[in-house]
């Protein structure tokens, strides 16, 4: 799904967090938001995804107006900074949640909510953890259950956020190839948030540097990684790629 | 760590003693100290109302809890728990939710004000209650009129326990709800469940625990309540709740009838206690799985 972004401003009371931005995502790609903290990308993927408002402009889904459709009617996969796994919950339940939710006239039979979550648990590489809870799991298998409760919902793109952040170097780096396969297989559209260059660098089809300001975050460059190596389009992205 | 150095004898104690460790001596002290205090406050008091309950017997003692004065005190009582706990369940869950899950502003003032019943004297919550809808005053004459009296009734009772309880269930959910922040109730927004969906299966989950122990302590405080619900009451027999009938067995020279149902009383909150450690037992495996991370 095409995802466009038209003017976005947004402000928290007096605080503005984004000056107005705007941002074409062709379908299918995978894009980073990298900048550092109060760049407001965290806020961008947040309105993508529907749980903040634009305080200005539009986000369109392949051409259609999507800024005023609620965070269910959107139905992006959305992993969260700290995954945000139910607790109280296995990770069985966990991934079937968003299925188990839908209205009665949608929702799949339960053989098939126990297949569709069998066939998550091998496609994030952890087939026998279903009945375990999420505090008996490792950072990088949280994270790989939180994109697989994601992915759950057939959702229209993935949002990410700060999806490598808790984790340590080895970790990360395996996650990392993991992510890009999970996309290449599906062909959703990922934007995923990130403070980390190297990072963005590898992993994305397309970077968008973001830079904060008193005025709020605004988009510095968009390019192919390796444009952006090249051919750095101001100071700020300058310095933060060679950081 | 700790246990090593204390477990093995070779260890020389007091070189490798951890920072956070007392001197022995301190630590008896303190322990003795704590032994005494609980002892002489807590569990002499306990045993003493128990003893003296039964000092007449079993039989005697049950006989004055079924007698025509006692009874329906106690029915009374088991009433007005029964009602303004769940009241209270339903209010501190809408306040706990509505301040730790949104922004706005004053939400100082709310938490605050829903603090107020621990600070402002029980009698004083009753007198106002009279005040707002006793007789004389315009509520009151209507709803008498109409034959709803509040003040020396039921609903003036339970308004008045409803007022002292108040701050129980709101004050655990709190820190619980802002410790656990937004973002599982966001993620279960995200894959399609509704608010109230939400709320069922996500939050309220998440905050059993804080809302069963916030309940059994609303529970046990709606039981004893005697200030507030003395001014209410008005002392009329027919409003007489637990508190009140002991205080008035007590004054009539009535010592065995007094303490049999202040023992009543006292084995109503230990059964309180007992569910609750009973049940954190049961589900011992999910408590601690819940509590080892997130």
């Amino acid at each position: 799904m095409k995802i466009e972004i038209d003017e976005i401003s947004k402000a928290f009371g007096a605080t503005a967090a984004l000056t107005p931005v705007s941002l074409s995502i062709p379908s299918g790609a995978l894009v980073a938001l990298l900048g550092p903290s109060g760049s407001g990308k965290t806020t961008l993927l947040r309105i993508l995804g529907g749980l903040e408002f634009p305080t200005s402009g539009r986000v369109l889904f392949d051409g259609q107006d999507a800024t005023g459709l609620t965070v269910q009617q959107r139905r992006a996969g959305f992993v969260f900074q700290s995954y945000a796994l139910f607790r109280h919950m296995t990770v069985f339940e966990n991934i079937a949640y968003g299925l188990r939710a839908r209205a009665r006239a949608v929702r799949p039979p339960k053989a098939e909510i126990t297949r569709r979550v069998t066939k998550l648990l091998e496609l994030i590489q952890l087939p026998d953890i279903g009945a375990r809870y999420p505090s008996q799991l490792s950072g990088g298998q949280r994270q790989r259950v939180a994109l697989a409760r994601a992915l759950a919902i057939e959702p229209r793109m993935l949002l990410l956020d700060e999806p490598f952040g808790a984790l340590d170097a080895k970790v990360r780096k395996e996650l990392r190839q993991g992510l890009r396969d999970i996309h290449d297989e599906t062909g959703l559209t990922t934007v995923f948030v990130t403070h980390d260059q190297e990072e963005a660098m590898e992993l994305a089809d397309l970077v968008v540097v973001m830079s904060g300001s008193q005025n709020g975050g605004r988009i510095e460059q968009i390019g192919r990684p390796a444009d952006i190596r090249a051919r750095p389009a101001t100071d700020f992205v300058r310095n933060f790629i060679a950081a | 760590m700790s246990d090593l150095s204390h477990s093995s004898p070779a260890a020389p104690a007091a070189r490798f003693r951890s920072p956070t460790d007392e001197a022995p001596l301190a630590r008896w002290l303190l322990i003795a100290f704590v032994t005494v205090a609980l002892a002489v406050l807590v569990f002499a008091p306990l045993i003493a109302v128990f003893v003296e309950a039964l000092s007449k017997g079993w039989e005697a003692a049950w006989k004055s809890l079924i007698s025509r004065e006692a009874l329906p005190a106690i029915k009374l009582t088991l009433t007005v728990a029964a009602i303004a706990v769940p009241l209270n369940a339903a209010f501190g869950i809408a306040a706990a939710w509505f301040i730790t899950k949104f922004d706005f502003r004053g939400k100082a003032f709310l938490i605050t004000l829903i603090d107020l019943p621990f600070s402002v004297s029980p009698v004083v919550a009753g007198l106002c209650i009279v005040l707002l809808f006793g007789a004389n005053t315009a509520i009151g004459s209507w709803l008498v009129g109409n034959g709803f009296p509040i003040v020396f009734a039921l609903p003036g009772i339970v308004l008045a326990t409803v007022f002292v309880t108040f701050p129980f269930v709101a004050r655990e959910l709190i820190p619980v709800m802002i410790e656990q922040g937004r973002a599982e109730e966001e993620a279960a927004l995200t894959l399609g469940a509704s608010g109230w969906r939400t709320f069922l299966t996500v939050t309220l989950p998440n905050i059993r625990w804080a809302l069963l122990y916030g309940v059994l302590l609303s529970n046990a405080r709606a039981m004893g309540e005697f200030g507030a619900v003395a001014v209410v009451s008005g002392r009329r027999e027919s409003a007489t709740t637990m508190p009140l009938k002991i205080e008035m067995f007590y004054n009539e020279y009535q010592a065995a009838a007094a303490f049999s149902m202040a023992g009543l009383l006292a084995f109503l909150a230990l059964l309180t206690l007992l569910l609750k450690t009973w049940l954190e037992n049961r589900h011992a495996g999910e408590l601690s799985a819940n509590r080892r991370g997130h």
